[in-house]
């Protein structure tokens, strides 16, 4: 009798003691919540906790009394479970994330000094080798300008003044510069990250 | 006019949320207790 009532009156039952038809609300629903979670977060376990949050939620609503949305249950608990499934992003966003491929917690790879390890430093001063061969490959022009700008830290305005070109030919000289160097990168299978 | 060429459509499965998670809300449903002490509402935990 009670499976086919509707909603509202399911609720109202409920909130006067049957506890017999939060059952049937949640028979009645639960498919629809727990794929509508599961479309936003792609995680089974994930899903399972934020449906027993949305439903925690209802209850606590419910038993205080203070649902007062008759005939929109579902609308109600789907706006919770969405609620849930923001705050559960919010939360990650702001949560440093740990990850590793083995299990043991390498609390190394989240506590750093800020400086460079001796394989580090060795890699960068590599690549750094590799990158003035590569400059040392470019037209004088591009070669002059990538020097000025990267190498002595000089403005565009100052390198237009030494070389005697315009700025805009300065940074044009620059553009085709990185373009060619990036060809070079790209030609020698050159990696330039550490 | 041009056909239209999409990939056929599948049903994706309907999942379910599992027994102990649904057997952990209706425990605590009838776990829960709220009482009205003048006006302020206590909510309770009873095994």
């Amino acid at each position: 009798m009670m499976k086919n009532a509707p909603d509202a009156v399911l609720v109202k039952n409920y909130i006067d003691g049957n506890e017999n038809c939060l059952a049937i609300l949640i028979t009645k629903h639960k498919a629809r919540i727990f794929n509508f979670i599961y479309s936003k977060v792609y995680d089974r376990d994930l899903t399972e906790d934020i449906f027993q949050d949305t439903f925690i939620k209802v209850i606590n609503t419910l038993k205080r009394g203070k649902y007062n949305e008759e005939g929109k249950f579902l609308p109600w608990v789907m706006r919770i479970a969405h609620n849930l499934v923001i705050d559960h992003f919010r939360k990650s966003n702001r949560m440093p994330k740990f990850e590793s491929r083995n299990t043991e917690f390498d609390i190394f790879t989240v506590i750093s000094d800020g400086t460079q390890n001796a394989e580090s430093k060795m890699i960068t001063s590599q690549i750094s080798e590799d990158v003035r061969r590569l400059v040392d490959e470019l037209a004088p022009d591009q070669k002059e300008v990538i020097l000025m700008r990267l190498y002595q830290d000089m403005s565009f305005k100052e390198i237009a003044e030494n070389t005697n070109v315009s700025i805009n030919t300065a940074l044009g000289r620059m553009r085709y510069a990185i373009m060619n160097l990036r060809k070079l990168v790209a030609e020698r299978n050159i990696i330039l990250t550490l | 006019m041009p056909k239209i060429y999409a990939k056929s459509f599948t049903k994706m499965d309907t999942l379910q949320p599992k027994t102990e998670t649904l057997n952990f809300i209706l425990n605590y449903s009838k776990a829960l207790h709220v009482i009205q002490l003048k006006n302020m509402q206590v909510a309770v935990l009873k095994n």
